[in-house]
Order: C-alpha cells, then structure tokens, then sequence
C-alpha cells in the first residue's frame, strides 16, 4: 500500500515533468488542419510539415547555426577562463582570494537589467551590436561564476599530496597545472562545460538586445519572435521549439548524475 | 628576480585570475556603476541632438510616482514570493521523492531534469499555447467539446499572472529539488535508523529531523530561486507582452521596455538600479540569515 502511492506520486512527478513538453512536440507533428481544429485532435499523423516550412520560410537552420557558434564559443572560452581562476581559488594561496568568490557569486545574481543599458551601449561603442564576439563576451561573463564554481569545487577534491609530489620532482606551478591537475579535473571540467552550454544555448534577454538583424540571431530569439501573417504558427514554433530542446533533453539523459552534482557543487555542505 | 617561493606563487596566481577578472570587472562591475551614472542624465536613444543632460535625481523622483513603474514593482515581489514558495515547496517533494532507492531512479531523475534544461523562451511558447483560448490543451481539459465554456486565459489579469507563475514552478522547481537533494543527500541515516528504534514514526521523523537539517538546503533553496525570480523576464516577454493591462508587467520587462522600446536610456536606468539595489538588498539579508560562517566555508 505504502509502496502504491509511493510509485503513484513517482509517475505524477515524471508525468507532469515531460508531458507538457510532450504535448508541444505532438503539436510538431501534426499538420495545419489538426492543429487549428477545435477541440483539439490528440494523435498527430505525422506529418514533417512543420519541420520543413520552418526551415523553408522561418530560417530555422540559420538560427541553428547562430545557436552552435555562439554557445560553443562561449562553452570553450568559459571553461578555459574558469579552469585557470578555479585553479588559483581552489589551489595557491592568494590573500584575498575570498573575495573575488564572493564577487562572483555576487555577479551570478545581478538582474540582467541592472546591467543591459551599459553593455549595449559598450557593444555599441566598439561597432559589435549584431555580431558574434557582441554577445560571446557578455556570456562568458555572464557564465564564468558558474563555471569557476564548479570547476574549482573539483579542483579542491582532488587530493593535495598530487601536487606536492610533483614539486619535490621540480615542478613548477604551471608544468603541475597543466601535467597534473588538468587530466585529474578532467570530470569536473566536462561537468562545467555542459552546465555552460546549456546556459549560453538557452539565453534570451542577451540575445534579444544585441542580435536585432536577422542574421545573427540565435534560436531563442528567432522561436520568440516567429511570426505568422494572420494568426501565430504554432506547428512551426512547436516544430523549431523541439529542434532546440531535443539535443538538451539528450545531454540530461546522458549526463544526468554529473548535472545533478554540478549544480549542486558546494551548494550545501554545512 | 629574486623572488620568494610565496611571492611567486602569489604572482602566478594573480596572472591565471587576471582574464577573468578583466571579464567580470569591465562586463559586470563596471556597468553596474555605469548605470546609476546614466540613471543621472536625461538621455533618448532616438534623439542623439538631445545629447545627455544632467538631471540629478529627477529621473528617481519622476519614478516614484509612475504608476506603471508601482505596478511592476508589486507584481515581480508578488511573482518572487509565489513562485519562490511554490518552487521550494514543490522542490521539497521532489527532493524527496528522488533521494529514495527504487529501481529506474536515474531515469526518473533525468525526466526532473528536462523542464530545467529546456530554453525559457521555448517552455513559454509551450504554456502560451496551453493556456491558448481556441486551441488549448487547458480549455481542452476542463471543458471538453464544450466550446462555448472556453477562456482566453492569458486575456484575464489574474488569470495570465497566475500562468506566468504556473509556468515558472513547472520550469524551476527541479533545481529547487536538486538543492533540497543535495542536502538530504548529508543527513546521515543512522539518525533515521535511530529514530526509528525509539518508536518515531515517518511524520515525526520528517518533523524532528529532516526538516531542521534541511534548514540550511532550504534557505539556499529560497536564495537561489527569490534572485532568479526577480529577474523574471522570457515568461512575460513571451506570454503576455506585460499585459493584459500590466497584471504580468515586473520590473525586468519594464525597465527593457522603457530602454529598448521607447529609448529613454536615462530613465530605464534609474530602473535599473532600482532593481539592483532591491535583489542586493534581498541577497544580503538572506546571506545573513544563512550566517556568513556557512559561505566561508564554501570557499
């Protein structure tokens, strides 16, 4: 009995965590006529429709595109930023390195707005509205607390007597960097650099300000603001909605356990 | 050079920190300040013969008696503590439900995931088309073929702020839950087991020790989602527009719209830092109800 409504409140859980989604993705497949019907038709036939006119009429591709460069980017500029701060934080003694912790936890909770004005106005400046580096930059910064966090909450883990090892033998603080921390933090890097992607892929209010020509924009963008003539075309949001989600719903489902401490890190260990 | 083991060390680690502080300093930091600077002049961004006029305070006092602006104020401190309490207590449940041992549980974990992995912009498309009046899967739902009994949800002031809600809980509180997990994930069982040899039962173990370890999990929980949440700005971009009649419009919209859309830099600003204020304010208070000894310790 106890056991039933324990698998019962596991199934209203998964339940209501997919079938939302799931239902956006049966809108996908269905054709114009059973989406606009009323009441609406359950089953889809199956239909590519929605598919392929959002990549003929609504530039899905493009975004796509957009979309790759601009989270990539970001992901290995981020990470390679963050391997050589959570180095430093979680390894050499540095006065006052608790500090720069704090401002970074502090700069992952500013509100977007605080700082929209000025940065667009620095992009502006430097003629860098509508092209990649115009919105990398901001979301390397926007990600580095993040992925300094995480990175050097593995570099802490890693067992000391490694490094002091190594420098008996001579080596220097960059020859252990890179020799004997970075193969070991390996996990931890990958871990950050999904959490990152993810961050960059999904972004929007950035986005928004920086990419107002079509070319440059990225698909979240591009599924805010698609259009129809009369009416809104729901099968082609829902079809360019499930492009942009199905690769993140492959990254949780493979990576699941390395997410969940990710986020996690340091959270809570007191 | 002749520099001591320390000091090379010191120096080696204020070049490896040297990028990302370049980052945060001039892309973070420094348009924070840049902000209130702006907040003191009268600048349109569609009449640059204007130029920038320096008004003092004027654009803080024209704020005070905005209605819009107190509108957008009310609503994102009313959408921070519903969605906030919402999110942690479902989280809570989650939490709970995921920390147990059953067969499949990763997988279970994983579906969790998905509606914190999935893009805001494209979950908002998602509930906007749920709570659609035609084609709705809500109308749907409740009233069946009955076409006549069918609502625009997202048209009726309460009812399209209660969605933008709605849609956030769905959205975030799996990552309340994750925090909540990492915290049961410390409580050691041989205080359950103990408990459970004294004759607690479930509820009274819950009460007696969960909750009260769990404390610090929550609070970084309640933290975590109340600054996520006063940034609310995808959901109500997408959904409502700020509308109907400004019932969804928060602070974060507002103060785009007043930039981007209408182009008074000056007075957006003030805005902005108004709302950065408030969420430092809000993060400080939580800091230190959290004890700074537990943020220490993260380091």
């Amino acid at each position: 009995m106890k056991k039933l409504f324990f698998y019962l409140l596991v199934f209203w859980v998964v339940a209501l965590s997919l079938l939302p989604f799931l239902w956006f993705v049966d809108t996908s497949l269905k054709t114009e006529v059973e989406v606009t019907s009323i009441p609406p038709v359950l089953l889809p036939s199956g239909s590519l429709e929605f598919y392929i006119s959002s990549i003929r009429e609504y530039n899905l591709l493009h975004y796509l595109g957009n979309s790759l460069v601009v989270a990539g980017l970001t992901t290995v500029i981020t990470i390679t930023l963050s391997l050589l701060a959570g180095y430093t934080i979680a390894r050499l003694r540095l006065p006052g390195k608790q500090y720069i912790m704090n401002a970074l936890l502090l700069v992952s909770m500013f509100p977007q707005i605080s700082i929209a004005g000025p940065v667009w106005r620095i992009l502006q400046n430097l003629g860098w509205l509508n092209t990649y580096q115009g919105l990398v930059l901001p979301y390397v910064t926007l990600t580095l607390p993040l992925g300094v966090w995480v990175v050097a909450g593995f570099f802490r883990e890693l067992p000391p007597e490694l490094e002091d090892a190594a420098k008996v033998d001579g080596c220097s603080h960059i020859q252990s960097l890179f020799r004997i921390m970075l193969p070991l933090a390996a996990p931890g890097v990958f871990t950050a650099a999904i959490l990152v992607f993810i961050y960059a892929w999904n972004e929007f209010f950035f986005a928004l300000l920086i990419m107002t020509r079509q070319d440059y924009q990225t698909l979240p963008v591009g599924i805010a603001l698609f259009q129809g003539q009369y009416t809104l075309p729901w099968g082609e949001i829902a079809a360019a909605s499930t492009v942009a989600t199905v690769p993140l719903v492959l990254l949780v489902f493979l990576f699941q356990r390395r997410i969940i401490s990710g986020l996690s890190a340091g959270a809570v260990k007191g | 050079m002749n520099l001591s083991l320390r000091q090379r060390e010191t120096a080696f680690g204020l070049a490896l920190l040297l990028p990302t502080t370049v980052f945060v300093g001039v892309l973070a930091f420094f348009p924070i300040g840049y902000s209130f600077y702006l907040s003191l002049h009268r600048i349109i961004l569609g009449l640059p013969g204007l130029g920038s006029r320096f008004v003092g305070l004027q654009n803080y006092i024209d704020l005070l008696s905005d209605r819009v602006a107190l509108r957008a104020f009310l609503n994102t401190m009313a959408f921070v503590f519903l969605s906030t309490f919402l999110e942690v207590l479902f989280g809570l449940l989650i939490a709970l439900v995921i920390h147990r041992r059953f067969r499949g549980r990763g997988l279970v974990r994983a579906a969790v995931l998905v509606p914190w992995a999935i893009p805001t912009v494209v979950s908002s498309q998602m509930w906007r088309f749920i709570f659609n009046d035609k084609y709705g899967l809500l109308n749907f739902l409740l009233y069946g073929s009955d076409i006549s009994q069918y609502r625009a949800w997202l048209a009726e002031p309460l009812h399209a702020f209660l969605a933008v809600v709605a849609a956030d809980v769905w959205k975030t509180s799996s990552f309340a839950a994750l925090l909540i997990l990492a915290g049961l994930q410390v409580i050691p069982d041989e205080l359950y087991e103990a408990a459970e040899i004294d004759g607690a039962g479930p509820w009274e173990r819950f009460r007696r020790i969960t909750l009260p370890l769990l404390r610090p999990a929550l609070l970084i929980a309640v933290l975590f989602r109340t600054m996520d949440a006063f940034r609310v700005f995808d959901l109500v971009f997408v959904m409502t527009q700020g509308g109907p009649a400004d019932s969804t419009n928060v602070l974060q919209f507002y103060g785009y719209k007043k930039i981007f859309a209408e182009g008074m830099l000056g007075y957006g600003s003030a805005i902005s830092v108004v709302v950065f204020v408030i969420t430092f304010a809000v993060a400080l208070l939580y800091i230190r109800m959290l004890g700074r000894r537990m943020f220490q310790e993260r380091l």
